[in-house]
């Protein structure tokens, strides 16, 4: 069996662990300016203290260890350290150059720690999904007020920074790409859009005409309406997206567990699709820190499991390996969604 | 995980979704946005007045359109731009786009322009096998891949099918090629099996509607999972001009095509006639025709036709807001976000209030108020409350020629003199680029009549308060939305506080919170600081904060509410996450000294360098940081490649390129300077220097070490740490390029020349830099001379690959200014080069370049970040000055 068709069995099986924040994690290492900075980038004009994609590359230990501590608490997949790896992101720090290469090496060293894990214990192999943001810009909404009909990106401005991601994730060995924290329908739709072209050419170059990574689809809510910042409904979010066939659709971060719940709801009820969710550690206090305790944070996610909402379960932001060890010991609880329930 | 077989419900959404499941009734597509249909929207499309072109798309939505077609394909139109800007206007009006788009074009391209745009899962109308099987299959897989339904058309390579069996015919192979070599999703196939005009006098038209209704029917019975549309208004075609007769045509045509299948139609709603409505004698004359009941059922439903008398019946219930008084239409025009009316509204309150000010005070802002309560309460969201403050900012437009005519008749009569608006500056902090908050605070602000001066995103605090410096603004607003712009936002409080300024400090953006402006923004500041929730709440804040009676009210209650909530929250404080300076220093980078010698320089002591050739200098120059200079980002030379920036890069490097020649042959500046190599030694953290010749301790410099808590293996690193405890030595620079720049500065200014006077001190700023990396290979290679082999490029040494570092002070691995003092006194800079110390350690010329040479290989740059106060303590006492005033200089980087 290879690693596709494990985790395509799994995911029948039982309820599968995704990984926890990462900047949350980098937070705590007290980086600098000078760790965000290799060789190449000693003179670069722009301040990198931040870009915490540019660590792949300038504190890969540090990436890795991060990887590590996350399957040691219970994850089945890490998520790579790619969310702000296209070229759009990557812009404001003036490194649109390395998006590639970014994207390659995030993959390739959550690739090594997963297969060290996966060798120490067989019996439950790691995986890897490469994370693909959605960039600092909306394709659907005017940045100017006064100028609707503006666009800051298009679509194939889009389309054409998310091939060079994707590519670089596929080619650093990622099992399964993940676009997440959709705030703007249309920029997931080029994501989308960018897949299956990619898909389609590597089929040619390597002669497997059914080749293709599982896809994982997760929007975000950001307002007290419901809706993602462009202004969709939940369903109508699905339904936009409903045209290739994912692996998952889900929810994350912008709300914590207990808010999420009925958007979830939706998603479980209509979805053709698994269902994966990966909440925030409750909404961010007065100072942006995110307090809720794993055990609080697991509580609630274990209300999802008994409604039977979820095929896969995560973090997002202001979440850490003991919130996910909290979460994977409630998920061995509970059998997974069943998909064939949906559209009943 | 794919659909199961048996489910064909076929699901579209624009904002909100739209489940046609086979037992839904008729959808109703909208198909007035359309120039080859519509001649009003066609007008409106080609005189670029888009915003009445909305106007008609929001009239189908209220009309009761469920799908809304938009089709620019028109001769004198460039159909794609159109398509595109329509879509993207559509966007931003939640009323229209919550439904889904059907882009429809007979041009590929514009279709797929349109795909582009739409967020939602719309339709395309339409493609067919007109091209070839080919064609038709690239064309449809594109749409699988964009994620839309499709819409066939009954039309193949030998043309429009015009018979059932044609129309049968080519529907089936169309599916069967859709299904089979694309697997395309059936539920996502429309047939529009072509509707065309009954009632035309010709012998072979008798049966169009009759053979479409047959051939819904086969199709709906033998293709799985398809659906079927059609443009309802062509079987009316020959009554152009009778809408009574169209209107019941259309709605009998409809009735029964229902019932043989058809899912959806392309019909105007609010020109539908309900079936039972329709009077009993024209619908017997109408279904006789359609239905092909009698031979002269055309003839009788002409003559008929003549006497039924267009009785329009338009006045629909959609506009009864327009009779509520003009405050009230107001507030709905700014809920709703409707621009058509606003003008004459506007005008009529500003009539009725007899005071253009007052109307935005009163109305206007009334309903800006209401919105801001809808936005908060979660029964707005962001786009309609965008649409309303554009709407807002129309109305007052309007008014502004009326204010400012009651201004100059204040002045005529002797009134008190006016200052102009009152200006607020807003920025989004450094290091954030989001600014759609930002953005809409100051719109609301500007329709408010106060004068937005807007920075823009990434907004560093110097830039912002040279800026309210210069502009005289009356608030500084700032914005940021994620978490490190907090910070940030502390960082230009303290820094407005340093240079004593008193304007008011609004805070604002999703990550920032009444608790974080009372605990870590207001101490720091002692002007007003007020955090405020949204735009909304932002105008009574800034009127109050502009008033000088509320203004010290306001101050105080606030002043007083923060430090209550600091208070609170002092009670409830926990963790710190940095270590005791004895822990930093315990844990400083260990450097193995003992196979290691350090280089002893070929030449100790001070050089001087005076009026060193510009022309040698200029191959050194770093290009990328002037573009930065300049606000355009990106690097030297790929810059001028860039889409956006790449021309004026060009234009604005050319420009300093042929300034820079006249700078040189006309000796317009001159560059200086000095160095000095001395033997050195560690002293815990501090580095003393010594005389080379008697061997006298003659200095001591100080330096700072790194208190944040560290990661494992990773040190607290100082300065001090690259220079050994004996035996070592220590280097030291000033330079500059500056020399003489004021006579040509002051030529620039008066000629009114900005550009020019910013591209001087621009290229003398560069020209400094590059004579400090000169200057820093000369004495690796010759003075110091523990390189002397070193051959690097320009390109390698922008990127520092050499050994050894020249830190400043004031900058992030020794951020102390004051250090300055005494690095000049040693190198006698202002004597022997001409550059001299202002009172806050800024050299002068600008353009010049101080200090240190460390040698050791490890030695690099780093960031001190945050240090406690023990350390400041430490600090003081080794510099021989007070607490107090060592606070003062390392505000920015005292984490408490």
């Amino acid at each position: 069996m290879n690693r596709k068709e494990q985790l395509l069995k799994l995911l029948k099986e039982r309820i599968l662990i995704l990984d926890g924040a990462m900047g949350t994690m980098i937070q705590r290492y007290k980086l600098e300016e000078n760790d965000f900075r290799n060789t190449s980038l000693v003179d670069h004009t722009h301040p990198l203290k931040g870009n915490n994609d540019l660590l792949t590359l300038t504190r890969p230990d540090v990436i890795k260890e991060i990887h590590a501590a996350y399957f040691e608490a219970g994850a089945d997949i890490a998520e790579t350290n790619t969310f702000s790896s296209t070229s759009i992101a990557q812009a404001d720090y003036g490194l649109e150059h390395l998006a590639y290469e970014l994207n390659l090496q995030g993959a390739k060293i959550a690739r090594e720690v997963a297969d060290a894990f996966t060798e120490n214990n067989p019996h439950k192999p790691r995986f890897v999904a490469g994370s693909i943001g959605p960039t600092n810009r909306t394709a659907s909404i005017s940045p100017d007020v006064n100028d609707p009909g503006f666009r800051a990106i298009n679509f194939d401005q889009l389309v054409e920074a998310y091939t060079e991601q994707i590519r670089g994730l596929i080619d650093g060995g990622a099992d399964i790409l993940l676009v997440e924290t959709v705030f703007d329908t249309l920029n997931a739709k080029a994501a989308l859009y960018a897949i299956q072209d990619v898909y389609e050419e590597y089929a040619k170059q390597l002669n497997q005409p059914d080749f293709g990574l599982p896809i994982m689809v997760s929007g975000t809510i950001t307002d007290a309406s419901g809706r993602t910042l462009s202004g969709q409904t939940t369903e109508a979010f699905l339904i936009s997206l409903s045209h290739v066939p994912l692996l998952s659709i889900g929810l994350n971060c912008a709300l914590g567990a207990k808010e999420l719940r009925p958007y979830l709801q939706v998603l479980a009820r209509k979805a053709p699709f698994a269902v994966s969710a990966h909440p925030n550690a409750g909404l961010p206090n007065e100072f942006g820190a995110y307090d809720q305790t794993p055990e609080l944070m697991a509580a609630q996610v274990e209300e999802f499991l008994q409604e039977g909402l979820l095929n896969i379960v995560g973090g997002c932001c202001g979440t850490t390996p003991p919130h996910i060890k909290a979460i994977a010991e409630v998920a061995a609880k509970y059998s997974p969604r069943t998909t064939a329930e949906a559209l009943a | 995980m794919t659909q199961t077989s048996k489910d064909y419900t076929l699901r579209l959404s624009g904002l909100e979704p739209l489940v046609v499941t086979p037992s839904a009734n008729f959808i109703n597509i909208g198909e007035r946005t359309n120039v080859t249909g519509s001649k009003k929207f066609a007008r409106l499309i080609k005189d670029g007045r888009f915003d009445e072109a909305l106007g008609i798309a929001l009239d189908q939505v209220q009309g009761g359109a469920q799908v809304l077609d938009v089709n620019m394909d028109e001769g004198m139109l460039d159909g794609e731009a159109a398509m595109v800007k329509f879509l993207n206007l559509i966007a931003a009006e939640p009323d229209i786009s919550r439904i889904p788009i059907m882009i429809d074009s007979s041009k590929w391209h514009i279709i797929e322009a349109g795909l582009k745009c739409i967020q939602g899962k719309g339709i395309v109308n339409s493609i067919s096998l007109k091209g070839g099987e080919a064609e038709f299959l690239a064309q449809a897989k594109k749409i699988k891949r964009f994620g839309a339904a499709v819409v066939i058309m009954a039309f193949d390579e030998d043309g429009q099918a015009d018979t059932y069996e044609r129309r049968i015919a080519i529907c089936e192979r169309s599916y069967n090629l859709l299904r089979e070599q694309l697997d395309f999703p059936p539920q996502d196939i429309i047939f529009d099996p072509n509707i065309f005009p009954v009632a035309t006098g010709m012998e072979e038209h008798v049966n169009n509607a009759i053979d479409f209704f047959r051939a819904t029917k086969w199709i709906k019975e033998n293709l799985p999972g398809a659906k079927v549309s059609g443009g309802v208004s062509n079987v009316s075609f020959s009554f152009r001009g009778n809408n009574t007769v169209r209107e019941a045509m259309h709605s009998a045509f409809l009735y029964h095509a229902i019932q043989y299948g058809m899912d959806m139609g392309i019909v105007n709603p609010t020109m539908l006639e309900v079936y039972d409505d329709i009077p009993k004698d024209l619908l017997e004359h109408v279904e006789d025709v359609l239905l092909n009941r009698r031979p002269d059922a055309t003839e009788r439903l002409m003559a008929f036709a003549e006497q039924v008398v267009g009785s329009d019946k338009k006045e629909k219930e959609a506009e009864l807001w327009r009779n509520d008084p003009v405050e009230k239409r107001l507030e709905h025009a700014l809920i709703k976000g409707i621009v058509e009316y606003i003008d004459a509204d506007t005008e009529e309150a500003r009539l009725k209030l007899n005071d253009p000010l007052k109307v935005i005070e009163g109305p206007l802002m009334d309903g800006m108020n209401v919105v801001g309560d809808l936005f908060g309460s979660g029964k707005m969201f962001l786009p309609q409350v965008v649409k309303s403050a554009r709407v807002m900012k129309k109305a007052v437009a309007y008014l502004e020629p009326f204010i400012l005519e009651k201004k100059r008749e204040i002045q005529a009569a002797g009134g008190t003199q006016s200052r102009g608006p009152l200006k607020i500056l807003m920025a989004t902090v450094k290091g954030d680029v989001h600014d759609i908050g930002k953005n809409i605070v100051s719109v609301v602000l500007a329709c408010n009549n106060y004068e937005i001066i807007d920075l823009g995103v990434m907004v560093p605090a110097d830039k912002i308060i040279a800026a309210a410096i210069k502009e005289e603004v009356d608030i500084i607003g700032l914005s940021g939305l994620i978490t490190p712009s907090l910070d940030e936002m502390v960082f230009v409080a303290k820094e407005m506080e340093r240079q004593g300024l008193k304007i008011p400090l609004l805070i604002g953006g999703a990550t920032t919170s009444r608790i974080h402006t009372a605990v870590k923004i207001d101490p720091v500041y002692s002007g007003a600081v007020v955090h405020v929730l949204d735009a909304s709440k932002s105008v009574p804040v800034a009127g109050e904060l502009t008033g000088e009676e509320s203004y010290d009210k306001l101050f105080g209650k606030i002043k007083e509410e923060y430090a209550q909530l600091r208070e609170d929250h002092l009670s409830r404080q926990k963790e710190k996450n940095y270590i005791s300076y004895q822990e930093a220093k315990a844990n400083a980078l260990q450097i193995d000294w003992n196979d290691y010698t350090p280089p002893k320089p070929k030449q100790l002591g001070l050089q001087t360098f005076n009026t060193y050739d510009l022309a040698e200098i200029r191959a050194y120059i770093d290009w990328t940081p002037f573009f930065s200079t300049w606000m355009l980002s990106g690097k030297y030379p790929k810059i001028f490649e860039d889409q956006v920036v790449g021309e004026e890069a060009k234009r604005l490097f050319d420009d300093a390129q042929a300034m820079l020649d006249q700078v040189i042959s006309e000796k317009w500046l001159q560059a200086n300077a000095v160095v000095g190599l001395f033997p050195a030694q560690r002293n815990g953290d501090d580095i003393k220097v010594f005389d080379p010749q008697t061997g006298a301790e003659i200095k001591s410099f100080h330096f700072l070490r790194q208190q944040g808590k560290k990661g494992k293996g990773l040190a607290n690193v100082s300065l001090a740490d690259f220079v050994k405890e004996q035996d070592d030595y220590l280097g030291f620079f000033a330079v500059t390029a500056g020399i003489g720049i004021e006579e040509h500065l002051e030529r620039f200014k008066q000629a009114h020349d900005d550009y020019n006077s910013i591209m001087l001190k621009a290229i003398a700023d560069r020209l400094a830099e590059a004579f400090a990396e000169l200057m820093h290979e000369k004495v690796r290679k010759e003075i110091w001379g523990y390189a002397p082999d070193e051959k690097l490029e320009n390109e390698q040494l922008i990127r520092e690959n050499y050994q050894g570092i020249r830190p400043a002070p004031g900058y992030p691995a020794c951020p102390d200014h004051t250090e300055k003092a005494d690095l000049f006194d040693l190198l006698q800079a202002e004597k022997l080069a001409g550059i001299k110390l202002t009172e806050s350690f800024a050299m002068y010329p600008a353009a010049a370049v101080s200090g240190f040479y460390f040698s050791h290989p490890k030695s690099r740059y780093f960031a001190l970040g945050k240090i406690e106060q023990d350390q400041v303590i430490d600090y003081a006492q080794r510099k021989q000055k007070s607490l107090e005033e060592m606070e003062k200089w390392l505000a920015p980087n005292l984490a408490y």
